[in-house]
Parts: C-alpha cells; sequence; structure tokens
C-alpha cells in the first residue's frame, strides 16, 4: 500500500513540475500588479505635496528703483523671499572688482553679478547656506568683515558683490532672472 | 472527555471578569506584564525615567488635542489663535504652558533615560533591538517637537523651520526637489504650517506604536539592572505591583512638582522670547538659536565649515547611536564595574553639555573652537574609545548575584 501511494505521490510531482513554472509566474504577476497598483497609490499622496498651482502661480513683480540713493538698500519680497537691491557707490564697485578670483569660495567675477548697470546688484536675500536672511540691508546693520552682509545665523559673510567669503555657506548670494524695463524699473522673474 | 478539556477556563479570574478575560485575556495581560511582572530587586531612581516618559507622552497627547480644539494652522490666524487660546479659552494659557514646557520636560526625561542605558550598558545584548526601537523614538520626537514649534508661527518657529528645512538641501542632485516638496511653495509659507499642523498631530501616535514595540522587547528579556548582570535566581526578583509602581508614583510626584514649577512661574524659561513676535520673512532674529534640546546637534552642524558635511555629522551624531551595542562589545554590561570606561562616560556627559552651550553661542572665536572640539570627541568615543575598551579594559571583578550584593549591604550597615 505504502508503496502505491509513494508511486502516486512520485507521479503527482512530475506531473505538477511543469505546471510549477507557470504558478511562479502568476504569483510573481500578481506581485508586479500589485506593486504597480499601491504605487499608482502612492505616487498622487507624494505628488499632492509639492507646490500647488495657486503657489506656483507666483507671477513675476515689477520694481520702481527711481527713490533708490547711492549707497542705498532696499528689500522686496519675492516668491516668499526677500530680495536684495543696493545701488552701490562707485567706491564699492572698484572694492568688489578689485578682489582677486583665487581669494573666492564660490569664484565669480563682479561683471557676472549685475546685468548692464554695475551700480545695481540684484541677490535674492537668502543665504545659499540653510535659508537665512543675512544682515546688511540696513546702515546700522553689522555687514561683517567683508563689507556686504553677514547672516546671523551660522557666521557666513558675504562681499559687496553678494559673494561669500567665509563661512558655511557653499555658493554666493543667487542673482534672480531679472531686466530693466527702463533706467529706473527693473521686472524680476 | 474531550468536551470537558475543551471548555476548561484558560483564566484565573472569577464571574464577569473571568467571562471576559477567557474570550479577551486583557486581564491576564495586565497581571502578567503589570502586576506579577519580575523586575530586579536593586533598581535604582535612572530606572523611573522610562515610565516618566510614557506618562509626560501621554499628557503631551492630551493636551495637544485639546489645544488643537482652538488652534488655526493657516499663516494670517496661526499667531492670533494661539494668543486667543491664552487669552481667552479657559484655562487655555495653563494648557498651552502645560504642553510648551512639557516638551523640553520630555527631553530632559528622555536624555537622563538614554544616558542611563549608556552608563549600566542597557544597549547590550540580548537588547539591542530594544535600544535600536528607543533611538526611533528619540528621531520621531524630534521631528514632533520641531514641527510643533512651527505652530505658534512666531520668528523662531518660521526661521527654525527654514533652517532645518533647508538641511535637506545640502543633499547633492536632489536637494532642492525634496526642500520644495517639504515646502510646498518656494518657501516656509501657508502649506508648510499646514502640513507640520496635521503631522504633529500624526506623529505623537506613531510614537506611541513605537514605544508600545519598545515595551514587548523590554518585557522579553526584562529590565537590566545597576549591577548588570542576569538573574538567575527567583529571589532576585519582586514582582513590579506595588513594589515598582509605588517607586514610580513617587519619582512622578517629584517630577510633576518640578513641572508645576516650571508652567506656574518660570512658564518662558526654556522659550525664546523672539516667538512672540510674529513671523516675518523678511527679517531674520540677529539672535537666531534652536529650542534648548536640539542645541547639541546644532553646535554639531555649525562647527563643520562644511555645508553637506555639517549636516552628515549632525545626522550621524543620532545615527551612531544604532551601533552602540556594535561598538561596545565588553563582555562587562554595567559601567560601575568598568574603571576606564567611567571616565570617558564622565568625559561624554560633559562633550554633550558643553555642545549644549556652544550651540547657544555665536558660532565664531572661542565657542567656535570648542565646539570643534567637543564635536571631535563625541564621535571618537563612540567610534574609538567605546571598541578599544572593549578590547583593552580589565572590569573589577563581578558579584556573583543581585541578593549577594544586596544583602551584603544590608550586613554591613547593621
Amino acid at each position: 500500500m505504502t508503496t502505491i501511494l509513494e508511486s502516486n505521490i512520485a507521479a503527482n510531482k512530475k506531473k505538477v513540475s511543469p505546471q510549477k513554472n507557470r504558478r511562479d509566474f502568476l504569483i510573481l504577476a500578481t506581485g508586479a500588479l500589485g506593486a504597480v497598483g499601491v504605487g499608482s497609490f502612492i505616487y498622487p499622496l507624494i505628488k499632492s505635496m509639492n507646490p500647488a498651482r495657486d503657489v506656483l502661480a507666483a507671477s513675476t513683480i515689477e520694481i520702481n528703483l527711481k527713490p533708490v540713493a547711492e549707497g542705498q538698500a532696499i528689500t522686496v519680497l519675492w516668491r516668499g523671499k526677500p530680495l536684495f537691491i543696493r545701488r552701490r557707490t562707485e567706491k564699492e564697485i572698484q572694492t568688489a572688482r578689485s578682489v582677486p578670483l583665487k581669494d573666492l569660495l564660490d569664484p565669480q567675477t563682479d561683471q557676472d553679478r549685475f546685468k548692464t548697470h554695475p551700480q545695481w546688484l540684484v541677490v535674492v536675500g537668502v543665504c545659499t547656506h540653510l535659508g537665512c536672511v543675512p544682515l546688511g540691508q540696513k546702515p546700522t546693520d553689522n555687514k561683517g568683515e567683508y563689507g556686504g552682509w553677514l547672516c546671523p545665523c551660522h557666521g557666513s559673510e558675504y562681499d559687496i558683490s553678494g559673494r561669500v567669503r567665509r563661512g558655511p555657506a557653499p555658493r554666493n548670494l543667487e542673482v534672480p532672472p531679472y531686466t530693466f524695463l527702463n533706467d529706473t524699473t527693473i521686472r524680476v522673474g | 472527555m474531550n468536551k470537558k478539556t475543551i471548555h476548561k477556563p484558560t483564566t484565573s479570574f472569577k464571574g464577569l471578569i473571568g467571562w471576559i478575560d477567557e474570550r479577551l485575556p486583557f486581564f491576564s495581560f495586565i497581571k502578567k506584564e503589570l502586576g506579577e511582572y519580575p523586575t530586579p530587586l536593586n533598581l535604582n531612581y535612572l530606572w523611573n525615567f522610562g515610565s516618566l516618559a510614557g506618562i509626560t507622552l501621554v499628557i503631551m497627547i492630551v493636551t495637544g488635542i485639546f489645544l488643537a480644539m482652538h488652534y488655526t494652522p493657516q499663516v494670517d490666524m496661526a499667531f492670533d489663535s494661539v494668543e486667543h487660546i491664552m487669552r481667552e479659552v479657559n484655562y487655555g494659557w495653563l494648557i498651552r504652558y502645560i504642553h510648551m514646557n512639557g516638551a523640553s520636560m520630555f527631553f530632559i526625561v528622555v536624555y537622563i533615560h538614554i544616558f542611563r542605558g549608556l552608563f549600566y550598558g542597557s544597549y547590550k545584548s540580548p537588547r539591542e533591538l530594544l535600544w535600536i526601537l528607543g533611538v526611533v523614538i528619540l528621531l520621531l520626537m524630534m521631528a514632533t517637537a520641531f514641527m510643533g514649534y512651527v505652530l505658534p508661527w512666531g520668528q523662531m518657529s518660521y526661521w527654525g523651520a527654514t533652517v532645518i528645512t533647508n538641511l535637506f538641501s545640502a543633499i547633492p542632485f536632489v536637494g532642492d526637489s525634496i526642500v520644495t516638496w517639504l515646502w510646498g511653495g518656494f518657501s516656509v509659507d501657508n502649506p508648510t504650517l499646514n502640513r507640520f499642523f496635521a503631522l504633529h498631530y500624526l506623529f505623537p501616535f506613531l510614537i506611541i506604536a513605537v514605544v508600545g514595540l519598545h515595551l514587548i522587547a523590554l518585557h522579553t528579556f526584562g529590565s537590566n539592572n545597576p549591577l548588570g548582570i542576569e538573574r538567575t535566581k527567583p529571589e532576585e526578583s519582586i514582582p513590579f505591583h506595588p513594589y515598582y509602581t509605588v517607586k514610580d508614583l513617587f519619582g512622578l510626584g517629584i517630577f510633576l512638582l518640578i513641572w508645576s514649577g516650571f508652567i506656574f512661574f518660570a512658564p518662558n524659561f526654556f522659550g525664546e522670547p523672539d516667538n512672540y513676535i510674529p513671523a516675518n520673512p523678511l527679517v531674520t532674529p540677529p539672535h537666531i538659536v534652536p529650542e534648548w534640546y536640539f542645541l547639541p546637534f546644532y553646535a554639531i552642524l555649525r562647527s563643520v565649515p562644511d555645508k553637506l558635511g555639517g549636516v552628515i555629522l549632525m545626522f550621524g551624531s543620532i545615527f551612531i547611536l544604532f551601533i552602540v551595542p556594535w561598538l561596545d562589545k565588553h563582555p562587562v554590561r554595567s559601567g560601575r564595574f568598568r574603571p576606564f570606561f567611567k571616565l570617558f562616560y564622565v568625559l561624554l556627559l560633559l562633550t554633550c553639555f558643553t555642545l549644549v552651550w556652544v550651540g547657544s553661542q555665536q558660532p565664531e572665536g572661542w565657542p567656535l573652537f570648542i565646539g570643534r572640539v567637543a564635536t571631535f570627541y563625541y564621535f571618537f568615543h563612540f567610534l574609538v574609545v567605546l571598541p578599544g575598551l572593549s578590547k583593552f579594559e580589565c572590569s573589577l571583578p563581578l558579584p556573583v548575584s543581585l541578593l549577594d550584593i544586596e544583602t551584603g549591604k544590608k550586613e554591613k550597615h547593621s
């Protein structure tokens, strides 16, 4: 009796083995489809946290520069971040130009930092380290050793061209896309 | 006969409780894990801090839910709704101050809990997973506390959120997209506040779940003890109730007195005055500092002159805790019997206090230098000192059982 049973089992095994591959494929296909299903459920959940349409619609702004005197700086809110606009004096421009490139952490000439008017420096007022607003816009602020901006959060220092000179910040203050509409008006964005 | 064995009661309870317990063994569970749970008889007061942390978590959840009934997670109303809680809501000031100081209390208790474990080798085999779950809880706690601090939308809230989310921008290639995703925009703004509120509500319940696992892992092998040796005889254990329930309650009394002291007499002691200024995206406060319980990590971040390096070391300072059970492989568990370990442990403790101080200072001059030394020692301790001691340190003779020392002590005193 046991021999019959054993032979039956052996026969079944033989029969089963070619089907096994097909069944394995079914399991794999089901699993893969399940993973795709779960993925297509998670994707919109993650995507929902990216900027919504009303945030993306943050448009361009136009700024009138006429009231800004030489040596003065103004701060404007643009896309939730401050924008530094500074009308530099001739002396400040000379200082910025006299810096050799090898002294810079993120080498960039002063000429690359403005569009057509060397006296106007327009940068995003966000420290490239961790996003604080550097001090230096007010005449009374501590501008740091390089006479530009000093970030109070982790001590990064920027020069009069907005280039990082010291501290943990890896890059120069970002120059946003902007154009001069006429001599006293710029459009940012 | 079969029928009888099938219907044999599985519970020792009688009456209604027995009826319930047979179907849902809740009472048996409580009796086994809270009543009879055999506990080493020599636990000192440092073992109170686990239960204190649990109770603090419950108080935070309860006060948090009641605060959420009055708080508005919207940039134009968040700050005012907190002031509304302070001035108009019945006992709103009390609930807010309990919650506010509770975060500090939670971290004090948990830091003591961690340093208890570090001294008595509570992370060593077979309690590695217990320890790892604890580090997971610590990470969840930090995330929760950070997001909670953002909600009042004061200056420190706003700039803390800006700085901490910007940490992720240090990641090469994908960093900026991750930050935009976290913000839901191009700066910390209403979408950020909104989601932080939702997640600040969610995370404590994740913490509860991990605490559950933490306790299951703990109860599998039972508590470690100040001598760090295993129990071999039943006389070395006492039931948890009433001996340690009473001791925990006593500790809780003292703890609540201290907590109440802060709530009623110095509610803003741990806080930053700048957070009473509504958030202003155009002005960073000149002395921006995180909450005190983040200061050591903040100090590590700032002592590295490189952005990515600082972020890696800061996260590394916590992630290194995950592998402590494998860095310290010394066979003796308790620091009490390890003379050199003890010295370095005190040094680590001093290092951490130093880092707290450095974190509160401006990152220049002496504090910066001291911060660098302390950061170096922090990692040196875990990566070099602990493995080194595991190899070379000779320990003092260990007691044979918990009982020997205890009876020995008693004989000496009498």
